[in-house]
């Protein structure tokens, strides 16, 4: 090969490169603009809502769930009432991912502490092992003091795991795996309405300061609501 | 300066070698770290930081001087119950590292040992041997 030709070859290579590496940037930034004025609805059904009908029973909805807490209280869909929440699966002895998903939790749950709107849901996927006192001491130790803004959850083994399916968060039994559980680190971000707006991988930092961007759109996008609802 | 083709292939090999060895050094040097990445992190945090009281720190940990010689076997066969760490109680399971060679544990002892401000008292391969005949034996490099 001659020297002109090597450098043909090059200059074609390069600007073959340099287009693929520029077009998905370009579609990425375009997604990102709308989704900065409203979250996107996630789910099997997902939809966005008709801007007349409102939003309908077209998007997927969090199914209903009575599961208990490190205090031994009930909780159900109620107790998140008009509140947005975080949601996860872990399991208190987990030897792989939890440790850093949980502590990419706390980062979260410490910026919004001082906002009563915001609300934690952590379920054991372990509930035979994860009792109640299990789960109250691993709440101390991380540093939650106040369960009614953080509840770390427990029930029957079938309902936890349906819930995981629900959420998208796929948490399975797995004996080949680490711990006897195969389950992703990802965090859920539900509005008042029980749908599902955003998820994120919990192991990634960078999802992480996502999600804490996106908890205030969804919290100025339900005070607008409320404004409209109570005019 | 004019190569001929044999001149090449040599040059070549000599440096395809010399790449090689290099690769191979940094590899064993940086042993600790990549361990430390992929078996430990997850836990006690990038910068060996823990987590609140649930995982003890290994940064600044007076644990390391104090239980020196129970180390290695900790690391193969993991720890359960209560320990103190700077004074702050924990008590939560760590899984061991049945896999690990006897070198590899000295190179994760020493990244530990050498990381994040720490200046404990470094390891030998045949120290941590030695350690280790009081849980399964030493395991081969
Ligand atoms: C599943 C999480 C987990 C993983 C992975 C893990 N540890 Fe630990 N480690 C712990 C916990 C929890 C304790 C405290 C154990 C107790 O309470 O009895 C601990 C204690 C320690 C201690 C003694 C206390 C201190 O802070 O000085 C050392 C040293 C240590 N781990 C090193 C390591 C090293 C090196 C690795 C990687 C091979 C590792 N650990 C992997 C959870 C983990």
């Amino acid at each position: 090969m001659t020297f002109s030709t090597l450098r043909h070859t090059l200059s074609v290579s390069l600007l073959a490169l340099a287009s693929s590496l520029l077009f998905p940037a370009c579609s990425t930034n375009s997604a990102s603009a709308d989704s900065e004025t409203k979250l996107p609805y996630l789910g099997d059904r997902a939809m966005q809502p008709a801007p007349m009908a409102g939003p309908a029973d077209t998007i997927f909805t969090v199914p209903t769930f009575t599961l208990t807490d490190q205090e031994g209280k009930t909780i159900t869909n109620d107790t998140f009432k008009g509140k947005i929440y975080i949601t996860d699966f872990f399991f208190a002895t987990c030897p792989s991912i939890c440790p850093k998903m949980q502590s990419e939790l706390l980062r979260v749950y410490e910026k919004f502490q001082g906002d009563p709107r915001v609300l934690f849901l952590s379920h054991t996927i372990d509930p035979a092992h994860d009792s109640i006192p299990v789960l109250r001491d691993y709440a101390e130790r991380l540093g939650v003091k106040d369960a009614s803004r953080w509840h770390f959850a427990t029930a029957q083994h079938d309902t936890i795991f349906g819930l995981a399916r629900a959420y998208m968060t796929g948490a399975q039994k797995d004996a080949t795996v680490k711990g006897g559980f195969a389950h992703s680190g990802t965090f859920a971000l539900v509005d008042t309405q029980r749908h599902i707006r955003g998820l994120y991988d919990g192991m990634e930092p960078s999802q992480v300061e996502k999600l804490m961007q996106d908890i205030p759109l969804l919290l100025k996008e339900i005070e607008a609501e409320k404004q409209t609802t109570s005019r | 300066m004019n190569l001929g083709p044999l001149q090449w292939v040599r040059a070549t090999a000599v440096l395809l070698a010399v790449l090689l060895l290099a690769g191979c050094f940094t590899k064993r040097k940086n042993e600790g770290a990549r361990l430390y990445a992929q078996r430990c992190a997850s836990c006690h945090g990038e910068n060996g930081e823990g987590l609140r009281r649930l995982i003890p720190p290994l940064a600044g940990s007076d644990y390391l001087g104090q239980h020196r010689s129970s180390l290695p076997c900790q690391l193969r066969k993991g720890l359960a119950g209560e320990i103190t760490v700077n004074g702050v109680k924990y008590n939560q399971l760590m899984p061991g590292n049945e896999s690990l060679t006897d070198s590899e544990i000295t190179n994760l002892l020493n990244y530990v040992q050498t990381s994040w401000g720490n200046k404990e008292e470094v390891w030998t391969i045949k120290e941590v041997a030695d350690e280790l005949k009081y849980c399964g034996g030493a395991r081969g490099l």
